[in-house]
């Protein structure tokens, strides 16, 4: 038997960052977000609130490591060491493992005020699709949340959802977007985003004889469909973004808008890092406030 | 703040709100629910610049509402006044199903 490696279509690129404006040296505080997730993990470093450096990779099999993984990539291109870090918030579905954590904030919040530093303050609807779960946020002008629920029951509908997806149809996952919308006419959802479900029917549909491109689409719109009973839920109020990594996709994005009839936000900034990034500003709102208290 | 806790599924949608700005941390809720589905904490998880303790749903629970809370919610028209919402003075909780 040949033992010849198989792609893998659903991985995505891993990616680090400093900000070449930025001398850490002149800051005040230096602060740590990290965000370890289900199916990957972010390390932001802000120099007194502004974004200085960051790691995005994929999530390994403990949480204590993929946070210490993620910060060193951050730190891979500085030349910041970690003593110098004046707090670090744990946020994500591995939080309560992050080794260098002083204190961890739930995603919830974290999102909300990542998405308010990404997009503005006009941001009241936010939507994070995570790898495995799906949240709905509501927030104010300062980013403080003021509704939200988590969907984290299933995988349905989520980023780990596309990944087996993509995976089932040998598709790279950065493709699956483009791909959907080349299609004659758009096929009827699947109808349901369980992924074990959705995988059946997905055979079921190319044996039907459909492209590989319309099981595609038909997908994305299953997904598009579910996120949106969510979002309905916590009430979608303009303006509205959509942080995490489903936020790339744009056969999801693309199908959702469109029946919200409202136009997603614009960031240059890496949506996947927004749930760091609130970790790292509440840790330097945390700083400023606990010297105001002159401690 | 609206806290949903809980989930949709192909089943429905069940949901526990607790609405954050009228929770008192009173208890009276921690103690009524024969399931011990809430908890009251310092500190509100889902805003660490509060500093005032609240009721929540505990982590363990929320993925079990519909089962949970079943014996408090007899299938029929009639059903009786939940016992967590009958107790807290400040209308906090209410539930999606
Ligand atoms: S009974 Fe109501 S006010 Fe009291 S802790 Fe529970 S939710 Fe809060
Ligand atoms: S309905 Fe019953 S079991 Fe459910 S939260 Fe209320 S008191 Fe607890």
């Amino acid at each position: 038997m040949s033992e010849e490696k198989r792609p893998e279509f659903w991985r995505w690129a891993e990616t680090n960052w400093v900000n070449p404006d930025i001398r850490w040296e002149d800051a005040q505080f230096i602060t740590l977000g990290i965000d370890v997730g289900s199916v990957s993990s972010q390390a932001v470093i802000m120099a007194d609130g502004k974004m200085y450096a960051y790691g995005n990779m994929r999530t390994g099999s403990d949480s204590p490591n993929s946070a210490r993984n993620a910060l060193k990539f951050a730190l891979g291109k500085t030349t910041l060491t970690e003593v110098k870090i004046s707090y670090c918030i744990g946020t994500g579905y591995g939080r309560v493992n992050v080794p260098m954590a002083d204190r961890t904030v739930t995603e919830i919040a974290c999102h909300a005020r990542g998405a308010n530093f990404f997009y503005g303050p006009k941001v009241r609807t936010v939507l994070d699709v995570g790898g495995q779960d799906i949240k709905a946020i509501r927030c104010d002008e300062k980013g403080k949340v003021t509704n939200f629920l988590m969907n984290d029951k299933c995988a349905a509908g989520t980023g780990r959802g596309m990944e087996v997806f993509s995976d089932l149809l040998s598709v790279p996952i950065g493709e699956v977007g483009e791909r959907s919308y080349q299609v004659e006419k758009e096929p009827p959802a699947v109808s349901s985003t369980c992924v074990v479900y959705a995988k059946s029917e997905a055979t079921g549909l190319l044996r039907k004889g459909l492209s590989t491109n319309e099981v595609l689409a038909a997908y994305c719109s299953a997904m598009a469909d579910r996120i949106y009973s969510l979002l309905e839920r916590v009430g979608v109020e303009p303006e509205f973004a959509i942080t995490g990594g489903m936020a790339k996709n744009r056969g999801v994005v693309g199908r959702l808008t469109k029946k919200m009839g409202l136009e997603p936000l614009k960031t240059s900034w890496d949506t996947q890092l927004a749930g760091a990034a609130g970790a790292a500003l509440f840790g330097y709102a945390l700083c400023q406030k606990s010297k105001g208290k002159g401690k | 703040m609206l806290a949903n806790y809980g989930y949709s599924d192909g089943s429905g949608n069940y949901f526990i709100t607790i609405d954050t700005d009228k929770c008192n941390a009173c208890g009276a809720c921690v103690e009524a629910c024969p399931a011990q589905i809430f908890q009251v904490v310092d500190e509100d998880p889902n805003d660490p610049m509060n500093e005032e303790p609240l009721a929540i749903v505990v982590a363990g629970k929320k993925k079990k509402l519909k089962y949970e809370c079943g014996p408090c919610k007899p299938s029929g028209d009639n059903r009786p006044a939940l016992p967590c919402v009958m107790v807290c003075e400040g209308c906090a909780i209410s539930h999606s199903w």
